[in-house]
This record gives structure tokens, C-alpha cells and sequence, in this order.
């Protein structure tokens, strides 16, 4: 998390998508993705529609692809969920390639891989095109109670010094020649998780005292106000609009 | 001491004139944890508006807790503390602490938002500060310990040195009545050593330093106290204090190997 | 064992968008009360107030969650398993902060990952932080009423808690994929699966989470917040001495004390009380004692069970596709990718049937008695609160 991984998660650029108002933003991906979960699991080609809608948001933002299927492998383990639905679901049986395959497993699985795909893909895109303090900065102005966004943000700082600190221990143990390689080893990857946390904590009541050092009285100063104007708003919008209107359209046809 | 530190006046400080309060007094503080144990007995301290002081003293002196009380986050057993004519009392908590500006041992500690320009901004931010006004604040400060390029960085992608540095300017950006250095130096590779030493010598306010680096406490502080079992038992000028080998020894204090502060010309001493 | 979109239907997800925020919100209020007093640093102390401690140490908390997720126990043959947290967080930081820490992780692996959809972030809020959390807190502190004052009983009741916290997520999800998958799997084969793979998983959980706990416990024990009143209790009788006030009641300078030193002992937590009668009460509480010995043991009896065939996959859920595909002969692309492809994955579905039954008695019954103990405990407490206030 963090910094480290931020430059891995975000993608610096101009583009109309990036300078969009990170509120906007979440909010047009979320409205996105309702839209996606609600629609009718038989209009195939509306998921076809969302796709392309998605591409286009790509294409806009200069995402390329193989960054954005890189960062798909995310679903793996919920992909191998889909693919057994076939098999073990019940309800009409029909036979493909020699396999007894249950009907309605297979849409639960296309269900399954045609929703939890184009939600990856949304979040993907809007973490790839706004960067970690704007994202927060989004999520307050979204009304996201301010200590919520004031504990994320300090995951977000502290998340790489604390990984760097595990991994500082992880090289002090092996340079005293250990080398985790059963159960029997757990006890001593405990301790180092034990005084992982409690270097954690003490290094929360530093950062503490170092806020109260500084006028902090229990809520942040709002330093960046986010704003959107209406046409930003309008443009943000277009992406769960046009969801929308084919999602209904599916809710006709089916 | 040194003429032109002591001349130095702070802008906006609230008062000035050769009749202004010192930065800071501390008289008779004693303090004893929660748990029982005492760490302050009684110790009496006062800087000149202007003066550089370098607190020194040995592990478990009490070092870190005399620093607690001089923004009210620890409250005195006994004694008092003012900061220039300000008691240190919970009324005035908040403008105590835009007056005092500690700057912790471990950056990461004290830089704790997102990006640089937001950690200077806090202090200034939390007192009320914004717009025009605020970032004026924030580049002045940054551009005081020459860091006015990294504004937008994550702390994180900067090296130590910087974070110091930095640290140095979310605590000036409050324009402290006094500057609060605790082990300034430490982890510091020597040209960043001096870069910060070329900082801290070019602002104008007032500095008490605890540190156990003590050619960086002659280097930089015409002045010394020896804080050692929660009381102050030495006070005076460094070359002086650094030389009396029986006082050094008595409170854990030593010197470099091959370091002798009796044959370096302090700048301005 | 982060659900994606499009897994539960809206409607349920809605809900539980509902339930994760309100549970969200109580923990916020709650997160303010744990964080405020704790022993160590001198921040609890004059002039700064508790409140606005909440944000830096739960953010470094969460922080701390993160990393530790990341953190591989190797279990054998290349593969190893990772803490979910969710009961060592209850347990090291009390459980209102233990929700707040765990789902403040959980979103921002939402957003910044797209691990685990947006849409389904209820339910991932409600399954893995609020169930796993509050379920392993009630247990871990019935646990250490039953048997207070000893480090040990702090180990076991970790390992318990720990142990029962994961399988009672796993039902947790169940339930809601019962109100509303969106799939046709039907519900005794998901519950089957999932629990049984969840008692395994759970024991890995459980051995880490009482070895940190122990860890934890040895070098700062006022820093566990669920076993403040273990930790306290040497601190009472080492002060009796000096400033006892002639002619007082024996009990009264204990109280006094605890109320001048909020670092000492948890005012608001129900140690003290336990703390201050174990012996009276200890009679009637020895039946239910009984009970409580009895689900302990086949708790870890199914440890002992299934234990040889723990293999802690870091994903309960791919675990059980991995599973149901051997079923149904399909391991060639359900195992290709998991952890399980050196396994002896034939040997497991017989002899972990077995074991995965007693999982579920023992931890069944644990759950049942951990929950009847929770609630009388919060009556007692309750009943307790206005008597100290009057």
C-alpha cells in the first residue's frame, strides 16, 4: 500500500479522465457498477455495451490495455469459483463436450465472471487515474464520516514504513541464519508480528503527540478543498448514464 | 553571549523590545508518571529570546519529558513553565503550542499526511490559517530549509536527511517563538549534517536542542545546560562546559575520540 | 475471501451496505472510548484530552493489518497461509477499533485494489469485519471470566477465539449468500464447504493469533487491550502499601486507584468488576464453567484432528472452489493456480469430512456458549453501571 505501491496503482497523466474531480470520479464508478450488478444476467450483449464503455474510458485516459489485464488477475480465485458453477449447481442438465453441465450454473458463472470483471475493471480505472490522496480527499468530500477518511489516510502513510519495518525484520532473522519452513517456525514469525504491532502502536502515540505538538484538536484542517463544477459533474456522469440506459433497455428486451 | 543572535527578533512574535519576556522560563517543574516514577525535580531554566541552548544530558535524564512539558502535553506536578510571558496552562494550550515547535527524533513520526506541502500547512491550517495566506506560509517555511521543490512528494520517496528537513519547516511554518530539537542530528550522514546545522544557523529564533552529539551542540549553541537526574546541574557556555572533563564524566557525557572542544573557534563565541 | 460484484444480489447488498455502515458508525463512537486510555506513553496523560487519539492509532492499527496480512506462515511443502486479523485485531486493540482497523483495510482494498468488489463492500464489511471481530471478542473475553488473572488463559482464549472466529464468518456468509447469491449452488453444499475449509483455515488463524497475542503479552501486556485486567492485577497488589487510607473498606483504595491511574486499569472494560469478586460469584459460575471446559475441548480436539491437514490457504473461498472441484473431478484447473497443487489433496476429502464434523460440533457449541456468555456478562455490566454511577 502506500507510496510504494501507489506508483505501481497510479498512472501519472493529463488526461480529461485524470483531471476529473476525484469525487466525481467515485461516485460516477460506484453509480457505474450498481448499474452493472443490476442488470439481467441474460442480456448478454448489455455486458458487451459495458465493456466497450469501459474501453472507451480507457482509451480516453491513455490506460494501456496490458496494464489494465495485468491488474484483472486480481479475480483469479473468484474466476476458478465461476468456472466450477457448471458443476456443482443444480437445476436442468445440459451436455456440452461430453460434460453434464447444470443450466443455470452456467449463468450463474457468466453472472458471476461478466459482473465481478467489470467491477475489477471500474475500480482499476479509477485507481489508475487518481492519485491515493486525491481518492481520499474524494471519499471525505462524499461525506464518508472525516475520521474514517483520517484513518485510511494514516494507513496510507504508515502502510509502507510499517511493511519496510517487517521487512527489516524478515532480513535481521535471516541474517541470523533463519529461515522459516514449517508450523514449527511459527512461534518466532509471531513475535515478529507481536513487536510489529507494538512498534505499530507506539509509533501511533508519537504520531499523536507530534499532531497535538502541532494544534491538533481532533479534526483535520481542511487544506485541499475538492470542487467540481457542473459541466465536470456532467461529464463524470456520462459513464453511468449510458450504463444506465442500457441496462434498462436489458430489463425490456428480457 | 552572542551579539547578533541576541538581537534577532522574530517577526510577529506578540511581544518585542529590549523588555520583552524570555522565550522561555522554567522554574521549580517536577513531574512524576502516573505509575509512580519521577523524572523532573525541580529544574529552572530560562532562554533569552534569540539564544540557541543546547540541553545535554544522559539517557533516562529526564531529557524527553522536560521537552513534554514545554507544549502542555504533559501537565507539571509542580513549577511553572512560560513561554514568553505565556503560562504553559490548558487555556492557553493552543497558542502555546503554535509558540513552541518541537521537532521529534523520528521524521516519520511528525511528518504523518500525505504530501509535504499538507504536513507544512497542518500547524498553520489547525490554527486557523487558509488560502492565500496558508501557502505563503507553507512556501516560506519549505524555502527556509530549501525544500520548496518537494512540495507535492509523499515523504515517504525522501531520503532522511530531507525528511528532517522537512520536519524542521511543518514546525517553522507555525512561527514558533522557539524551536524544540530533539536529537537533530541523529541519522544524519555529515553533509546533511551541515546542511541542517547552515539551516538552523540561519533562521532567526529561538533554539533549545537536545542532543548527545556534542560537537554539533558546540558547532551550533554558544550556550549549555546538563540535565541529569531531572535537574539541571551545569549551565553555561559549551566550550566551557565541554572542557571540564570531571563534570563530563559525572554525567555520562563523552566527547569523539580525538575530539577537542578547546581548540575549535566556535563561529561567534 | 473478498466477495466481487455481482456475487450477492443488489437488494442484500444494499442491506448490508446498511449494516456495515451503522456498524461502522457505532465502532467510531466506540473506537474513541478504547483508544482513550491505555497505559505506556505519556499522551493519556494531562492537557490533551483522549478523543483525538483515535485517528493516528487506529490508522497505524490498520496500517499494521495491512502488513501483517502480507506476512507468510509456511506450512509445509511450499505452502503457507497469512493471518486474516480480524481476531487479533479485536483482541491487541478492543473490538469497536478492531471493526473500524478491518474495515478501513477492507476499503481501501476495495478502491485501490479492486480487491473485493465496490457494491459487495457490505457485505465484506459485515463478514469479515464485523462478524470475525465481534465474535472473536465476545469469546475471548468469556473465555478469561471463566478462568481470569493467568497469562496462559489468555493464550488459550486467543487460540478459541481465533479458532471460532473464522468458521463463524464463513456462516455469516453463508447466510447472506442464502438471502442473496445469485447463484444456484444450493446452500448445504456452500455451507459444507465453506465451513469445513474455514475450521482448517481458522486453525491456522487460531495458532498465530494466540502466538502474536503471547508475543505481544510478554513484552507489553498493558497494550493487549482484551486482557487489561490480567495485566493489571499485579500492578493493585504491589501498590497496597504505603497510601492506604485508615478505615476504609478493603476494596475501596483498589477503585480509587483505578480511577486516578487510567493506565493501570480499563475503567470502562468489565475487568474490573471481574477483577474485584471472582470469589462469590465463583460457585454458581462453576456449571457453566463446566460447559465451557467441555466446548473448549472439542474445540481443540478438532484441532488436533484436523491440524495434520492444515494447510492455511491465504483464501478460504478459492479454497472451497478448489474443493468442490475435486468433487466433481475438475482439479486440473480448480488446483492449477492454489496453493494446493502439491497437496495431498485425495487423502483430505475422506479423513476431512471427520474432522471438519467435529470442527463444526465443537465450534458450534463453543460459539453457542461464548455468545450466552457475552450476553450475561453485558447484563451483569450493565446493571453494574449505574450502581458505580449513583
Amino acid at each position: 500500500m502506500g507510496a510504494g505501491h501507489a506508483h505501481q496503482l497510479y498512472r501519472e497523466g493529463r488526461s480529461p479522465v485524470h483531471t476529473l474531480p476525484p469525487h466525481c470520479k467515485i461516485a460516477a464508478v460506484f453509480c457505474f457498477v450498481v448499474v452493472v450488478v443490476s442488470t439481467p444476467r441474460e442480456a448478454v450483449w448489455a455486458f458487451g455495451a459495458y465493456a466497450l464503455l469501459l474501453a472507451g474510458v480507457a482509451a480516453v485516459a491513455r490506460i494501456p490495455a496490458g496494464f489494465l489485464l495485468r491488474r484483472l488477475l486480481i479475480e483469479i480465485p473468484f474466476v476458478a469459483f465461476a468456472l466450477l458453477m457448471p458443476f456443482v449447481a443444480e437445476g436442468e442438465r445440459t451436455t456440452v463436450l461430453g460434460m453434464s453441465l447444470s443450466q443455470s450454473g452456467l449463468w450463474s458463472a457468466w453472472n458471476i465472471l461478466a459482473k465481478g470483471t467489470l467491477g475489477v475493471a471500474a475500480s482499476v480505472l479509477l485507481a489508475s487515474t487518481t492519485e491515493l490522496r486525491s481518492l481520499l480527499l474524494g471519499l471525505q468530500r462524499l461525506r464518508m464520516p472525516p475520521l474514517m477518511v483520517q484513518i485510511a489516510s494514516f494507513m496510507i502513510r504508515y502502510g509502507d514504513v510499517i511493511t519496510d519495518e517487517m521487512r527489516r525484520m524478515r532480513i535481521a532473522r535471516r541474517s541470523r541464519g533463519f529461515e522459516a519452513r514449517g508450523i514449527q517456525h511459527w512461534g518466532v514469525l509471531a513475535k515478529s508480528a507481536g513487536a510489529l504491532f507494538i512498534r505499530s502502536y507506539e509509533r501511533g502515540e508519537r504520531v499523536h503527540l507530534a499532531m497535538v505538538s502541532r494544534g491538533y484538536t481532533g479534526t483535520m484542517p481542511v487544506i485541499d478543498e475538492v470542487t467540481a463544477s457542473r459541466t465536470q459533474w456532467t461529464y463524470a456522469a456520462a459513464l453511468p448514464l449510458t450504463a444506465l440506459a442500457v441496462c434498462l433497455t436489458g430489463w425490456m428486451l428480457t | 553571549m552572542d551579539a547578533h543572535v541576541t538581537a534577532a527578533e522574530t517577526p510577529k512574535t506578540p511581544a518585542t523590545g529590549p523588555e520583552a519576556p524570555p522565550s522561555l522560563q522554567v522554574s521549580g517543574l517536577a513531574y512524576a508518571y502516573p505509575d509512580g516514577h519521577q523524572a523532573l525535580f525541580g529544574v529552572d531554566l530560562t532562554v533569552a529570546r534569540g539564544e540557541r541552548v543546547a540541553l545535554l544530558g544522559p539517557n533516562g535524564a529526564g531529557k524527553t519529558t522536560l521537552v513534554l512539558h514545554l507544549n502542555g502535553i504533559l501537565g507539571a506536578g509542580a513549577g511553572t513553565v512560560t513561554v514568553a510571558g505565556l503560562p504553559v496552562a490548558k487555556r492557553n494550550l493552543p497558542e502555546i503550542r503554535r509558540r513552541v515547535g518541537i521537532v521529534f527524533q523520528d521524521p516519520d513520526d511528525q511528518l504523518f499526511m500525505p504530501t509535504v506541502r499538507e504536513d507544512v500547512a497542518f500547524g498553520p491550517a489547525a490554527a486557523g490559517l487558509r488560502g492565500a495566506e496558508l501557502e505563503e506560509r507553507v512556501r516560506t517555511a519549505l524555502e527556509r530549509v530549501g525544500m520548496a521543490d518537494f512540495a507535492d512528494r509523499p515523504p515517504h520517496h525522501l531520503s532522511f536527511g530531507q525528511r528532517r528537513r522537512v520536519a524542521v519547516a511543518t514546525v517553522l511554518a507555525m512561527e514558533p517563538e522557539i524551536l524544540v530539537l530533539d536529537e537533530p542530528s541523529s541519522n544524519l550522514d555529515p553533509a546533511s549534517r551541515r546542511e541542517l546545522a547552515d539551516i538552523l544557523r540561519s533562521l532567526d529564533v529561538t533554539v533549545l536542542m537536545v542532543t548527545h552529539d556534542l560537537p554539533y551542540a558546540l558547532e551550533l549553541c554558544p550556550r549549555s545546560v546538563v540535565l541529569s537526574g531531572g535537574v539541571i546541574t551545569a549551565d553555561g557556555t559549551t566550550q566551557r562546559l565541554l572542557c571540564d572533563e570531571e563534570l563530563m564524566r559525572a554525567h555520562r557525557l563523552e566527547l569523539p575520540f580525538g575530539f577537542d572542544p578547546g581548540s575549535v573557534t566556535v563561529p561567534g563565541a | 475471501m473478498h466477495v466481487p460484484d455481482g456475487f450477492i444480489n443488489a437488494p442484500v447488498s444494499a442491506a448490508t451496505g446498511v449494516v456495515a455502515a451503522a456498524a461502522v458508525a457505532v465502532s467510531l463512537r466506540g473506537a474513541r472510548r478504547e483508544l482513550l486510555d491505555t497505559a505506556g506513553g505519556p499522551a493519556g496523560d494531562a492537557g490533551t484530552g483522549g478523543g483525538e487519539r483515535t485517528a493516528p492509532l487506529a490508522g497505524l492499527v490498520a496500517a499494521f493489518i495491512f502488513a501483517v496480512q502480507m506476512l507468510n506462515f509456511p506450512v509445509a511443502a511450499g505452502t503457507s497461509g497469512h493471518l486474516l486479523g480480524g481476531a487479533l485485531a479485536a483482541i491487541l486493540v478492543g473490538p469497536y477499533t478492531g471493526v473500524l482497523c478491518v474495515s478501513v483495510v477492507l476499503l481501501m482494498q476495495g478502491v485501490l485494489f479492486a480487491d473485493g468488489g465496490l457494491t459487495a463492500l457490505g457485505v465484506n464489511i459485515t463478514d469479515m469485519a464485523v462478524v470475525t471481530t465481534v465474535v472473536a471478542y465476545a469469546i475471548f473475553r468469556g473465555l478469561l471470566k471463566l478462568a481470569p488473572g493467568r497469562r496462559r488463559t489468555v493464550t488459550v482464549a486467543s487460540f478459541v477465539a481465533a479458532l471460532v472466529s473464522v468458521p463463524a464468518a464463513a456462516a455469516a456468509f453463508t447466510g447472506l449468500y442464502a438471502l442473496g447469491g445469485t447463484t444456484d449452488v444450493p446452500i448445504g453444499k456452500v455451507f459444507t464447504a465453506m465451513f469445513g475449509v474455514h475450521v482448517l483455515i481458522g486453525i491456522g488463524e487460531a495458532a498465530i493469533t494466540a502466538l502474536t497475542v503471547g508475543a505481544v503479552m510478554a513484552v507489553r501486556p498493558d497494550l493487549v487491550h482484551g486482557a487489561r485486567g490480567v495485566a493489571a492485577r499485579p500492578l493493585e497488589l504491589r501498590n497496597t502499601g504505603p497510601v492506604a487510607t485508615p478505615g476504609a473498606p478493603a476494596a475501596a483504595p483498589a477503585a480509587a486507584r483505578s480511577a486516578d491511574e487510567p493506565g493501570a486499569t480499563a475503567a470502562p472494560e468489565p475487568a474490573a468488576p471481574a477483577a474485584a469478586a471472582p470469589a462469590p460469584t465463583a460457585a454458581p459460575r462453576s456449571s457453566a464453567r463446566r460447559v465451557w471446559l467441555a466446548g473448549l475441548a472439542a474445540a481443540l480436539l478438532c484441532a488436533g484432528v484436523v491440524s495434520f491437514y492444515a494447510s492455511a490457504s491465504p483464501d478460504g473461498l478459492e479454497k472451497v472452489a478448489a474443493d468442490k472441484g475435486i468433487d466433481k473431478k475438475t482439479e486440473d484447473h480448480a488446483t492449477k493456480d492454489s496453493p494446493l497443487a502439491d497437496y495431498g489433496v485425495k487423502d483430505i476429502t475422506d479423513t476431512r469430512l471427520s474432522g471438519g464434523l467435529a470442527g463444526v460440533i465443537g465450534v458450534g457449541a463453543t460459539l453457542a456458549v461464548g455468545t450466552g456468555v457475552f450476553v450475561v456478562v453485558r447484563r451483569r455490566r450493565s446493571a453494574a453501571e449505574p450502581a458505580e454511577t449513583s
